[in-house]
Protein backbone atom coordinates (compact mmCIF):
# COMPACT_ATOMS: atom_id res chain seq x y z
CA UNK A 1 0.00 0.00 0.00
CA UNK A 2 2.86 1.85 0.68
CA UNK A 3 3.92 1.82 -2.50
CA UNK A 4 1.16 2.27 -4.35
CA UNK A 5 0.70 5.63 -2.81
CA UNK A 6 4.78 6.71 -3.31
CA UNK A 7 3.98 5.81 -6.61
CA UNK A 8 0.99 7.87 -6.96
CA UNK A 9 2.74 10.28 -5.31
CA UNK A 10 5.42 10.85 -7.83
CA UNK A 11 2.89 10.50 -11.23
CA UNK A 12 0.98 13.75 -9.49
CA UNK A 13 4.53 15.12 -9.42
CA UNK A 14 5.62 14.20 -13.58
CA UNK A 15 2.49 15.43 -13.87
CA UNK A 16 2.78 19.26 -12.36
CA UNK A 17 6.24 18.59 -14.21
CA UNK A 18 4.68 18.45 -17.72
CA UNK A 19 2.37 21.37 -17.19
CA UNK A 20 5.47 23.28 -16.28
CA UNK A 21 6.81 22.66 -19.61
CA UNK A 22 3.75 23.45 -21.17
CA UNK A 23 3.07 26.21 -19.29
CA UNK A 24 6.59 27.73 -20.29
CA UNK A 25 6.24 26.76 -23.82
CA UNK A 26 3.07 28.63 -23.74
CA UNK A 27 3.77 31.72 -22.13
CA UNK A 28 7.43 32.35 -22.16
CA UNK A 29 8.10 32.67 -25.36
CA UNK A 30 9.55 35.24 -27.33
CA UNK A 31 6.54 37.33 -28.11
CA UNK A 32 3.33 38.09 -27.20
CA UNK A 33 1.56 35.39 -25.61
CA UNK A 34 -1.44 37.19 -26.07
CA UNK A 35 -1.08 37.05 -30.09
CA UNK A 36 -0.34 33.48 -29.64
CA UNK A 37 -3.01 32.11 -27.58
CA UNK A 38 -5.85 34.27 -29.70
CA UNK A 39 -4.28 33.79 -33.04
CA UNK A 40 -2.90 35.18 -35.74
CA UNK A 41 -6.51 37.40 -37.00
CA UNK A 42 -7.88 38.37 -33.57
CA UNK A 43 -8.10 42.25 -33.64
CA UNK A 44 -6.80 44.39 -30.82
CA UNK A 45 -10.08 44.13 -28.47
CA UNK A 46 -9.94 40.14 -28.45
CA UNK A 47 -6.06 40.80 -27.63
CA UNK A 48 -6.98 42.90 -24.19
CA UNK A 49 -10.12 40.45 -23.73
CA UNK A 50 -7.50 37.39 -23.57
CA UNK A 51 -4.66 39.40 -21.90
CA UNK A 52 -7.06 40.18 -18.87
CA UNK A 53 -8.49 36.77 -18.46
CA UNK A 54 -5.17 34.97 -18.65
CA UNK A 55 -3.95 38.13 -16.29
CA UNK A 56 -1.06 38.40 -18.42
CA UNK A 57 0.29 41.02 -16.88
CA UNK A 58 -0.08 39.64 -13.62
CA UNK A 59 3.42 38.16 -12.37
CA UNK A 60 4.54 34.69 -13.54
CA UNK A 61 4.00 33.28 -10.61
CA UNK A 62 0.33 33.98 -10.45
CA UNK A 63 0.00 33.40 -14.08
CA UNK A 64 1.29 29.77 -13.12
CA UNK A 65 -1.45 29.74 -10.49
CA UNK A 66 -3.96 30.62 -12.64
CA UNK A 67 -2.82 28.03 -15.55
CA UNK A 68 -2.73 25.10 -12.91
CA UNK A 69 -6.15 26.26 -11.54
CA UNK A 70 -7.46 26.39 -15.41
CA UNK A 71 -6.25 22.96 -15.91
CA UNK A 72 -7.35 21.23 -12.69
CA UNK A 73 -10.95 22.35 -13.79
CA UNK A 74 -10.12 21.06 -17.34
CA UNK A 75 -10.09 24.01 -19.04
CA UNK A 76 -7.69 23.74 -21.58
CA UNK A 77 -8.71 27.17 -23.43
CA UNK A 78 -10.60 27.41 -27.02
CA UNK A 79 -9.48 26.40 -30.21
CA UNK A 80 -9.06 29.80 -31.88
CA UNK A 81 -10.01 28.10 -35.37
CA UNK A 82 -13.66 26.90 -34.37
CA UNK A 83 -13.78 28.83 -31.05
CA UNK A 84 -14.96 25.52 -29.63
CA UNK A 85 -13.52 24.07 -26.05
CA UNK A 86 -10.23 22.42 -26.44
CA UNK A 87 -11.31 19.93 -23.65
CA UNK A 88 -14.63 18.94 -26.12
CA UNK A 89 -12.38 19.07 -28.89
CA UNK A 90 -10.19 16.86 -27.63
CA UNK A 91 -12.87 14.34 -25.08
CA UNK A 92 -14.87 13.65 -29.09
CA UNK A 93 -11.53 12.38 -30.57
CA UNK A 94 -10.11 10.36 -27.72
CA UNK A 95 -12.05 7.07 -28.56
CA UNK A 96 -10.49 7.02 -32.09
CA UNK A 97 -7.10 7.43 -30.65
CA UNK A 98 -7.73 4.53 -27.96
CA UNK A 99 -9.04 1.89 -30.62
CA UNK A 100 -6.12 2.48 -32.89
CA UNK A 101 -3.51 2.77 -29.84
CA UNK A 102 -4.60 -0.31 -28.62
CA UNK A 103 -5.15 -2.34 -31.90
CA UNK A 104 -1.70 -1.69 -32.58
CA UNK A 105 -0.80 -2.18 -29.03
CA UNK A 106 -2.01 -5.60 -29.60
CA UNK A 107 -0.85 -6.19 -33.02
CA UNK A 108 2.69 -5.11 -31.90
CA UNK A 109 2.43 -8.03 -29.16
CA UNK A 110 1.70 -10.75 -31.26
CA UNK A 111 4.25 -9.72 -33.36
CA UNK A 112 6.74 -9.67 -30.97
CA UNK A 113 5.75 -12.99 -29.16
CA UNK A 114 6.06 -14.59 -32.49
CA UNK A 115 9.14 -13.12 -33.52
CA UNK A 116 10.71 -13.70 -30.61
CA UNK A 117 9.71 -17.55 -30.35
CA UNK A 118 10.89 -17.78 -34.06
CA UNK A 119 14.37 -16.15 -34.32
CA UNK A 120 15.03 -17.77 -30.62
CA UNK A 121 14.47 -20.77 -31.41
CA UNK A 122 16.86 -20.20 -34.65
CA UNK A 123 19.12 -18.22 -32.72
CA UNK A 124 22.74 -17.91 -34.62
CA UNK A 125 21.05 -19.28 -38.03
CA UNK A 126 20.61 -17.58 -41.06
CA UNK A 127 16.76 -16.82 -40.17
CA UNK A 128 17.85 -14.95 -37.51
CA UNK A 129 19.92 -12.99 -39.34
CA UNK A 130 17.81 -12.26 -41.95
CA UNK A 131 15.03 -11.54 -38.89
CA UNK A 132 17.71 -8.75 -38.01
CA UNK A 133 18.69 -6.90 -40.87
CA UNK A 134 14.55 -7.10 -41.86
CA UNK A 135 13.74 -5.97 -38.42
CA UNK A 136 16.66 -3.16 -38.40
CA UNK A 137 15.29 -2.00 -42.05
CA UNK A 138 11.40 -1.95 -40.79
CA UNK A 139 12.04 0.43 -37.64
CA UNK A 140 14.42 2.68 -39.84
CA UNK A 141 11.39 3.29 -42.49
CA UNK A 142 9.14 6.63 -41.92
CA UNK A 143 5.52 5.38 -40.62
CA UNK A 144 4.13 8.01 -42.38
CA UNK A 145 6.20 7.09 -45.68
CA UNK A 146 4.88 2.59 -45.18
CA UNK A 147 1.16 4.39 -44.71
CA UNK A 148 1.09 5.32 -47.94
CA UNK A 149 2.81 2.43 -49.22
CA UNK A 150 -0.22 0.63 -47.55
CA UNK A 151 -2.31 2.97 -48.83
CA UNK A 152 -1.13 2.51 -52.74
CA UNK A 153 -0.79 -1.53 -52.58
CA UNK A 154 -3.11 -2.72 -50.58
CA UNK A 155 -6.10 0.27 -50.70
CA UNK A 156 -5.59 1.46 -54.31
CA UNK A 157 -3.97 -1.32 -56.74
CA UNK A 158 -5.49 -4.32 -55.03
CA UNK A 159 -8.67 -2.81 -53.60
CA UNK A 160 -8.45 -4.92 -50.81
CA UNK A 161 -9.17 -2.29 -48.11
CA UNK A 162 -10.42 0.79 -47.97
CA UNK A 163 -8.57 4.06 -48.44
CA UNK A 164 -8.25 5.91 -45.10
CA UNK A 165 -11.30 7.27 -43.08
CA UNK A 166 -13.32 5.89 -40.35
CA UNK A 167 -16.18 4.08 -40.15
CA UNK A 168 -15.89 -0.01 -40.20
CA UNK A 169 -13.72 -2.55 -38.46
CA UNK A 170 -12.11 -2.49 -42.19
CA UNK A 171 -11.08 0.74 -41.86
CA UNK A 172 -8.90 0.00 -38.60
CA UNK A 173 -6.85 -2.63 -40.43
CA UNK A 174 -4.40 -1.20 -42.68
CA UNK A 175 -3.22 2.03 -40.01
CA UNK A 176 -3.35 -0.44 -36.79
CA UNK A 177 -1.08 -2.85 -38.65
CA UNK A 178 1.16 0.02 -40.23
CA UNK A 179 1.10 1.83 -36.64
CA UNK A 180 1.90 -1.52 -34.78
CA UNK A 181 4.86 -3.41 -37.06
CA UNK A 182 7.22 -0.87 -36.36
CA UNK A 183 6.08 -1.74 -32.36
CA UNK A 184 5.99 -5.08 -33.00
CA UNK A 185 9.51 -5.66 -34.65
CA UNK A 186 10.98 -3.82 -31.99
CA UNK A 187 9.74 -6.00 -28.63
CA UNK A 188 10.55 -8.93 -30.82
CA UNK A 189 14.22 -7.85 -30.16
CA UNK A 190 14.05 -7.01 -26.90
CA UNK A 191 12.26 -10.36 -26.14
CA UNK A 192 14.56 -12.09 -28.42
CA UNK A 193 17.60 -10.99 -25.71
CA UNK A 194 15.13 -11.97 -22.48
CA UNK A 195 14.78 -15.29 -24.43
CA UNK A 196 18.03 -16.35 -25.41
CA UNK A 197 19.19 -15.28 -21.99
CA UNK A 198 16.28 -17.44 -19.99
CA UNK A 199 16.56 -20.38 -22.48
CA UNK A 200 19.94 -20.64 -20.78
CA UNK A 201 18.80 -21.05 -17.48
CA UNK A 202 19.28 -24.40 -15.13
CA UNK A 203 15.59 -24.38 -14.34
CA UNK A 204 15.20 -24.83 -18.87
CA UNK A 205 17.79 -27.20 -18.69
CA UNK A 206 16.56 -29.09 -15.93
CA UNK A 207 13.10 -29.24 -17.55
CA UNK A 208 14.79 -30.52 -20.78
CA UNK A 209 16.08 -33.17 -18.51
CA UNK A 210 12.81 -34.47 -17.39
CA UNK A 211 12.06 -34.69 -20.84
CA UNK A 212 9.58 -31.41 -21.69
CA UNK A 213 9.34 -31.39 -25.40
CA UNK A 214 11.02 -28.05 -26.97
CA UNK A 215 7.05 -26.46 -27.44
CA UNK A 216 6.02 -27.14 -24.21
CA UNK A 217 9.42 -25.80 -22.78
CA UNK A 218 9.29 -22.49 -24.57
CA UNK A 219 6.03 -21.36 -23.70
CA UNK A 220 4.97 -22.77 -20.60
CA UNK A 221 8.63 -22.17 -18.74
CA UNK A 222 10.81 -19.69 -21.02
CA UNK A 223 8.32 -17.60 -22.04
CA UNK A 224 6.83 -16.53 -19.45
CA UNK A 225 9.35 -14.83 -17.33
CA UNK A 226 11.36 -13.63 -20.75
CA UNK A 227 7.48 -11.33 -21.42
CA UNK A 228 8.23 -9.97 -17.75
CA UNK A 229 10.51 -7.02 -18.91
CA UNK A 230 8.76 -6.03 -21.91
CA UNK A 231 5.87 -5.36 -19.09
CA UNK A 232 7.58 -2.29 -18.27
CA UNK A 233 8.79 -1.22 -21.63
CA UNK A 234 5.44 -0.99 -22.86
CA UNK A 235 4.61 1.63 -20.27
CA UNK A 236 7.61 3.14 -21.14
CA UNK A 237 7.01 3.19 -24.79
CA UNK A 238 3.95 4.90 -25.12
CA UNK A 239 5.03 7.89 -25.43
CA UNK A 240 6.82 6.95 -28.69
CA UNK A 241 3.45 4.84 -29.74
CA UNK A 242 1.82 8.74 -29.49
CA UNK A 243 4.33 10.00 -31.70
CA UNK A 244 3.42 6.94 -34.31
CA UNK A 245 -0.26 7.56 -33.81
CA UNK A 246 0.30 11.19 -34.93
CA UNK A 247 1.74 10.23 -38.39
CA UNK A 248 -0.43 7.08 -38.75
CA UNK A 249 -3.99 9.06 -37.91
CA UNK A 250 -2.27 12.34 -40.43
CA UNK A 251 -1.97 9.27 -43.44
CA UNK A 252 -5.34 7.36 -42.93
CA UNK A 253 -7.39 10.75 -41.84
CA UNK A 254 -8.23 8.63 -38.55
CA UNK A 255 -10.30 11.11 -36.52
CA UNK A 256 -8.46 10.55 -33.27
CA UNK A 257 -6.05 12.96 -31.42
CA UNK A 258 -3.44 12.86 -33.49
CA UNK A 259 -5.15 14.35 -36.73
CA UNK A 260 -6.38 16.88 -34.56
CA UNK A 261 -2.88 18.19 -33.82
CA UNK A 262 -1.85 18.04 -37.24
CA UNK A 263 -5.29 20.11 -38.25
CA UNK A 264 -4.16 22.21 -35.89
CA UNK A 265 -0.62 22.81 -36.92
CA UNK A 266 -2.09 23.78 -40.15
CA UNK A 267 -3.65 26.61 -38.65
CA UNK A 268 -0.94 27.12 -36.53
CA UNK A 269 -3.88 26.73 -33.65
CA UNK A 270 -1.75 26.73 -30.34
CA UNK A 271 -4.31 26.02 -27.55
CA UNK A 272 -5.36 22.73 -29.52
CA UNK A 273 -1.35 21.83 -30.17
CA UNK A 274 -0.75 22.76 -26.26
CA UNK A 275 -3.83 20.30 -25.42
CA UNK A 276 -2.92 17.10 -27.28
CA UNK A 277 0.70 17.40 -26.30
CA UNK A 278 -0.81 17.94 -22.01
CA UNK A 279 -3.00 15.35 -22.72
CA UNK A 280 -0.87 12.58 -24.19
CA UNK A 281 1.70 13.35 -21.51
CA UNK A 282 -0.79 12.68 -18.88
CA UNK A 283 -1.68 9.20 -20.58
CA UNK A 284 1.24 8.55 -20.74
CA UNK A 285 1.98 8.91 -17.12
CA UNK A 286 -0.96 7.48 -15.54
CA UNK A 287 -0.14 4.10 -18.41
CA UNK A 288 3.11 4.04 -17.09
CA UNK A 289 1.50 4.21 -13.53
CA UNK A 290 -0.81 1.64 -14.12
CA UNK A 291 2.24 -0.98 -15.93
CA UNK A 292 4.39 -0.47 -12.96
CA UNK A 293 1.21 -1.78 -10.77
CA UNK A 294 0.24 -4.49 -12.39
CA UNK A 295 4.04 -5.65 -12.83
CA UNK A 296 3.95 -6.42 -9.01
CA UNK A 297 1.25 -8.30 -9.04
CA UNK A 298 2.74 -10.20 -11.64
CA UNK A 299 5.99 -10.39 -10.61
CA UNK A 300 5.99 -11.25 -6.89
CA UNK A 301 9.93 -11.16 -6.75
CA UNK A 302 9.86 -7.13 -7.01
CA UNK A 303 7.92 -6.74 -4.03
CA UNK A 304 10.27 -8.83 -2.07
CA UNK A 305 12.57 -5.96 -3.07
CA UNK B 1 39.59 -7.74 -34.47
CA UNK B 2 37.47 -8.02 -37.44
CA UNK B 3 35.45 -5.47 -38.43
CA UNK B 4 31.93 -6.26 -38.16
CA UNK B 5 29.89 -6.51 -41.08
CA UNK B 6 27.13 -4.26 -40.72
CA UNK B 7 29.20 -1.78 -39.20
CA UNK B 8 31.55 -1.97 -42.54
CA UNK B 9 27.86 -1.74 -44.40
CA UNK B 10 26.38 1.18 -42.80
CA UNK B 11 29.61 3.24 -42.98
CA UNK B 12 29.45 2.59 -46.48
CA UNK B 13 26.30 3.93 -46.52
CA UNK B 14 27.09 6.82 -44.54
CA UNK B 15 30.23 7.32 -46.73
CA UNK B 16 27.77 7.43 -49.75
CA UNK B 17 24.82 9.65 -47.99
CA UNK B 18 27.50 12.37 -47.04
CA UNK B 19 28.83 12.56 -50.27
CA UNK B 20 25.61 12.52 -51.79
CA UNK B 21 24.94 15.83 -49.72
CA UNK B 22 28.16 17.72 -50.42
CA UNK B 23 28.59 17.55 -53.90
CA UNK B 24 24.84 17.38 -54.22
CA UNK B 25 24.49 20.64 -56.26
CA UNK B 26 27.48 19.58 -58.39
CA UNK B 27 25.28 16.10 -59.22
CA UNK B 28 21.54 17.62 -59.20
CA UNK B 29 20.60 17.66 -63.17
CA UNK B 30 18.57 20.62 -62.33
CA UNK B 31 17.77 23.51 -60.03
CA UNK B 32 15.67 21.72 -57.85
CA UNK B 33 13.23 25.05 -57.27
CA UNK B 34 13.10 25.44 -60.73
CA UNK B 35 10.09 23.97 -62.82
CA UNK B 36 11.77 22.00 -65.74
CA UNK B 37 8.95 19.44 -67.11
CA UNK B 38 7.34 20.30 -70.21
CA UNK B 39 3.92 20.11 -68.95
CA UNK B 40 3.00 21.95 -65.74
CA UNK B 41 0.53 20.69 -63.02
CA UNK B 42 1.06 17.01 -64.56
CA UNK B 43 3.52 14.84 -63.17
CA UNK B 44 6.11 12.71 -65.29
CA UNK B 45 6.43 9.12 -64.78
CA UNK B 46 10.70 7.84 -63.91
CA UNK B 47 12.65 8.20 -67.72
CA UNK B 48 15.08 10.22 -68.84
CA UNK B 49 16.16 12.90 -68.89
CA UNK B 50 14.07 12.92 -65.85
CA UNK B 51 15.37 10.04 -64.39
CA UNK B 52 12.95 9.81 -61.45
CA UNK B 53 10.41 11.59 -62.62
CA UNK B 54 9.10 15.27 -62.17
CA UNK B 55 6.87 16.72 -59.48
CA UNK B 56 3.39 18.41 -59.90
CA UNK B 57 5.07 21.60 -60.29
CA UNK B 58 6.93 20.18 -62.54
CA UNK B 59 11.02 19.82 -60.83
CA UNK B 60 12.92 17.57 -60.83
CA UNK B 61 12.36 14.37 -58.38
CA UNK B 62 15.96 13.34 -58.48
CA UNK B 63 17.76 17.29 -57.92
CA UNK B 64 15.41 17.59 -55.56
CA UNK B 65 16.50 14.32 -53.17
CA UNK B 66 20.23 15.72 -54.05
CA UNK B 67 19.27 18.84 -51.88
CA UNK B 68 17.15 17.06 -49.29
CA UNK B 69 19.68 15.21 -48.41
CA UNK B 70 21.90 18.45 -47.66
CA UNK B 71 19.41 19.35 -45.50
CA UNK B 72 18.96 15.38 -43.78
CA UNK B 73 22.31 15.24 -43.39
CA UNK B 74 22.90 18.59 -41.44
CA UNK B 75 19.90 18.16 -39.38
CA UNK B 76 20.92 14.99 -38.95
CA UNK B 77 24.43 15.99 -37.66
CA UNK B 78 24.01 18.80 -36.18
CA UNK B 79 20.50 18.44 -34.00
CA UNK B 80 22.58 15.13 -32.87
CA UNK B 81 25.41 17.22 -31.35
CA UNK B 82 23.08 19.37 -29.71
CA UNK B 83 21.29 16.01 -28.11
CA UNK B 84 23.81 14.35 -27.28
CA UNK B 85 25.74 17.52 -25.36
CA UNK B 86 22.53 18.04 -23.54
CA UNK B 87 22.15 14.02 -23.18
CA UNK B 88 26.00 13.75 -21.82
CA UNK B 89 25.91 17.05 -19.67
CA UNK B 90 22.54 15.90 -17.48
CA UNK B 91 23.97 12.13 -17.35
CA UNK B 92 27.73 12.82 -16.20
CA UNK B 93 26.42 15.23 -13.85
CA UNK B 94 23.44 13.20 -12.54
CA UNK B 95 26.05 10.12 -12.34
CA UNK B 96 29.00 11.69 -11.06
CA UNK B 97 27.76 14.13 -8.48
CA UNK B 98 24.46 12.07 -7.51
CA UNK B 99 22.56 12.96 -4.44
CA UNK B 100 20.11 15.55 -4.47
CA UNK B 101 21.47 16.83 -8.22
CA UNK B 102 20.68 13.17 -9.35
CA UNK B 103 16.95 12.56 -8.15
CA UNK B 104 15.92 16.48 -9.48
CA UNK B 105 17.82 15.96 -13.04
CA UNK B 106 16.41 12.20 -13.22
CA UNK B 107 12.79 13.79 -12.57
CA UNK B 108 13.09 16.44 -14.91
CA UNK B 109 13.87 13.49 -16.96
CA UNK B 110 10.94 11.33 -16.39
CA UNK B 111 8.91 14.62 -17.03
CA UNK B 112 10.67 15.05 -20.37
CA UNK B 113 10.23 11.60 -21.05
CA UNK B 114 6.54 11.48 -20.40
CA UNK B 115 6.06 13.58 -23.48
CA UNK B 116 5.50 12.23 -27.43
CA UNK B 117 8.51 14.04 -28.57
CA UNK B 118 7.46 14.33 -31.77
CA UNK B 119 4.00 16.54 -30.68
CA UNK B 120 6.60 18.55 -28.08
CA UNK B 121 8.65 19.17 -30.84
CA UNK B 122 5.42 20.81 -33.26
CA UNK B 123 4.47 22.49 -30.13
CA UNK B 124 8.01 24.04 -29.78
CA UNK B 125 8.20 24.99 -33.85
CA UNK B 126 4.77 25.84 -33.66
CA UNK B 127 5.65 29.27 -31.34
CA UNK B 128 8.85 29.80 -32.60
CA UNK B 129 10.07 31.56 -35.54
CA UNK B 130 10.42 28.30 -38.53
CA UNK B 131 14.14 28.14 -39.33
CA UNK B 132 16.64 25.53 -39.71
CA UNK B 133 18.07 26.80 -36.41
CA UNK B 134 14.55 26.38 -34.86
CA UNK B 135 14.89 22.66 -36.00
CA UNK B 136 18.26 22.21 -34.51
CA UNK B 137 17.26 23.24 -30.98
CA UNK B 138 13.85 21.72 -30.88
CA UNK B 139 14.86 18.28 -31.96
CA UNK B 140 17.86 18.43 -29.01
CA UNK B 141 15.33 19.78 -26.58
CA UNK B 142 12.79 16.74 -27.22
CA UNK B 143 15.52 13.63 -27.46
CA UNK B 144 18.37 14.55 -24.89
CA UNK B 145 16.63 12.31 -22.69
CA UNK B 146 17.31 8.25 -23.73
CA UNK B 147 21.18 10.17 -23.97
CA UNK B 148 21.00 11.44 -20.32
CA UNK B 149 19.74 8.09 -18.98
CA UNK B 150 22.45 5.62 -20.84
CA UNK B 151 25.18 8.11 -19.72
CA UNK B 152 24.16 8.21 -16.29
CA UNK B 153 24.24 4.71 -16.01
CA UNK B 154 27.20 4.00 -17.31
CA UNK B 155 29.02 6.72 -14.70
CA UNK B 156 27.53 5.14 -12.05
CA UNK B 157 29.05 2.14 -12.27
CA UNK B 158 32.29 3.77 -13.29
CA UNK B 159 32.53 5.54 -10.00
CA UNK B 160 33.02 3.21 -8.05
CA UNK B 161 36.12 1.68 -9.88
CA UNK B 162 39.50 1.55 -8.38
CA UNK B 163 41.33 3.85 -10.58
CA UNK B 164 38.56 6.26 -10.27
CA UNK B 165 38.40 6.01 -6.71
CA UNK B 166 42.31 5.71 -6.72
CA UNK B 167 42.68 8.98 -8.17
CA UNK B 168 40.15 11.13 -6.17
CA UNK B 169 42.76 10.00 -3.18
CA UNK B 170 45.69 11.38 -4.64
CA UNK B 171 43.76 14.85 -4.96
CA UNK B 172 42.25 14.66 -8.47
CA UNK B 173 39.19 17.17 -8.56
CA UNK B 174 35.95 16.47 -10.57
CA UNK B 175 36.76 18.40 -13.43
CA UNK B 176 39.69 16.00 -13.67
CA UNK B 177 38.59 13.04 -13.15
CA UNK B 178 35.73 13.48 -15.43
CA UNK B 179 37.50 14.42 -18.24
CA UNK B 180 40.86 12.47 -17.95
CA UNK B 181 38.95 9.28 -16.55
CA UNK B 182 35.40 8.80 -16.55
CA UNK B 183 34.86 10.10 -20.15
CA UNK B 184 37.43 8.62 -21.97
CA UNK B 185 35.58 4.88 -20.34
CA UNK B 186 32.05 6.04 -21.57
CA UNK B 187 33.46 7.01 -25.52
CA UNK B 188 32.45 3.73 -26.64
CA UNK B 189 28.95 3.92 -25.46
CA UNK B 190 29.00 7.36 -26.66
CA UNK B 191 29.51 6.59 -30.12
CA UNK B 192 26.80 4.03 -30.15
CA UNK B 193 24.22 6.19 -28.96
CA UNK B 194 25.40 8.99 -31.49
CA UNK B 195 24.40 7.08 -34.30
CA UNK B 196 21.50 5.81 -32.68
CA UNK B 197 20.83 9.65 -31.88
CA UNK B 198 21.64 10.73 -35.73
CA UNK B 199 19.11 7.92 -37.21
CA UNK B 200 16.48 8.70 -34.84
CA UNK B 201 16.89 12.92 -35.33
CA UNK B 202 16.90 12.25 -39.17
CA UNK B 203 13.24 10.30 -38.49
CA UNK B 204 12.03 12.91 -36.32
CA UNK B 205 12.85 15.50 -38.62
CA UNK B 206 11.17 13.92 -41.69
CA UNK B 207 8.25 13.67 -39.40
CA UNK B 208 8.25 17.24 -38.46
CA UNK B 209 8.90 18.38 -42.32
CA UNK B 210 6.02 16.07 -42.68
CA UNK B 211 3.79 17.72 -40.54
CA UNK B 212 4.43 20.80 -42.29
CA UNK B 213 6.52 22.22 -39.66
CA UNK B 214 9.66 21.39 -40.79
CA UNK B 215 12.75 23.56 -42.12
CA UNK B 216 10.93 26.26 -44.09
CA UNK B 217 10.09 25.63 -47.96
CA UNK B 218 12.03 26.51 -50.71
CA UNK B 219 14.67 24.39 -49.26
CA UNK B 220 13.40 20.54 -50.34
CA UNK B 221 13.01 18.45 -47.73
CA UNK B 222 12.30 14.71 -48.03
CA UNK B 223 9.63 14.91 -45.31
CA UNK B 224 8.12 17.73 -47.03
CA UNK B 225 8.20 16.50 -50.83
CA UNK B 226 6.17 12.90 -49.13
CA UNK B 227 4.12 15.04 -47.37
CA UNK B 228 3.17 17.39 -51.07
CA UNK B 229 2.76 13.43 -52.66
CA UNK B 230 -0.21 12.60 -50.49
CA UNK B 231 -2.33 14.45 -53.04
CA UNK B 232 -1.03 12.43 -56.02
CA UNK B 233 0.04 9.38 -54.26
CA UNK B 234 -2.57 7.02 -56.43
CA UNK B 235 -1.58 8.83 -60.47
CA UNK B 236 1.87 9.51 -59.45
CA UNK B 237 3.33 6.86 -56.76
CA UNK B 238 7.56 7.84 -57.40
CA UNK B 239 6.47 11.27 -55.66
CA UNK B 240 6.46 9.24 -52.31
CA UNK B 241 8.62 6.47 -53.15
CA UNK B 242 11.76 7.86 -53.58
CA UNK B 243 11.81 9.95 -50.84
CA UNK B 244 10.40 7.70 -48.68
CA UNK B 245 13.28 4.95 -49.46
CA UNK B 246 15.85 7.86 -49.26
CA UNK B 247 14.72 8.54 -45.40
CA UNK B 248 14.98 4.78 -45.14
CA UNK B 249 18.43 4.52 -46.58
CA UNK B 250 20.09 7.16 -44.67
CA UNK B 251 18.16 6.04 -41.14
CA UNK B 252 18.85 2.55 -41.93
CA UNK B 253 22.59 3.75 -42.69
CA UNK B 254 23.36 4.80 -39.31
CA UNK B 255 20.92 2.14 -37.25
CA UNK B 256 23.67 -0.45 -39.33
CA UNK B 257 27.07 1.65 -37.81
CA UNK B 258 24.76 1.55 -34.26
CA UNK B 259 24.52 -2.06 -34.31
CA UNK B 260 27.60 -3.00 -35.57
CA UNK B 261 29.28 -0.99 -33.03
CA UNK B 262 27.46 -2.34 -30.18
CA UNK B 263 27.88 -5.62 -31.00
CA UNK B 264 31.67 -4.98 -31.86
CA UNK B 265 32.10 -3.62 -28.78
CA UNK B 266 30.33 -6.70 -27.12
CA UNK B 267 32.41 -9.32 -29.05
CA UNK B 268 35.88 -9.92 -27.00
CA UNK B 269 33.93 -10.23 -23.64
CA UNK B 270 30.95 -12.69 -24.85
Amino acid sequence: MRYVLTRLAWALIILLGTSTITFGVAFLVPGDPARVIAGPRADAETLAQVRRELALDAPVVTQYARYLGRLVRGDLGRSYATREPVGTLLLRRLPATATLALTALAVAIVIGLLGATVTARFAGTWIDRTALVASLTLLSAPVFWLGMLALYYVGYRWRLLPLGGAGSPRHLILPALVLGSGTGVYYARLLHTNLVEVLGQEYIRAARGRGVGAIRLLFRHALRNACLPLITVIGLDLAALMNGVVLTETVFHWPGIGRLAFEAVLNLDVPVIMGAVLLSASLVVSASLMVDLVYRVVDPRIRLE
Amino acid sequence: MKTDGLLRIGCAMGTALVGAAVFGPVLAPYDPTAVVAARLAEPMPPGAPFYLGTDDLGRDVLSRLLYGARISVLVGLVAMSVTMTIGTAVGLTAGYFGRFIDVVLMRITDVMLAFPGLLLAVALVAVLEPSVWTIFIVIGLVSWTGVARVIRSEVLSLREREYVVAARAMGAGSTRILWRHILPNILPTMLVIAALSTSGTILLDAGLSFLGIGVPPPTPTWGRMIQEATSYYRVAPWLMLFPGAAVLYAVLAFNFIAYGLARQGRAPTT
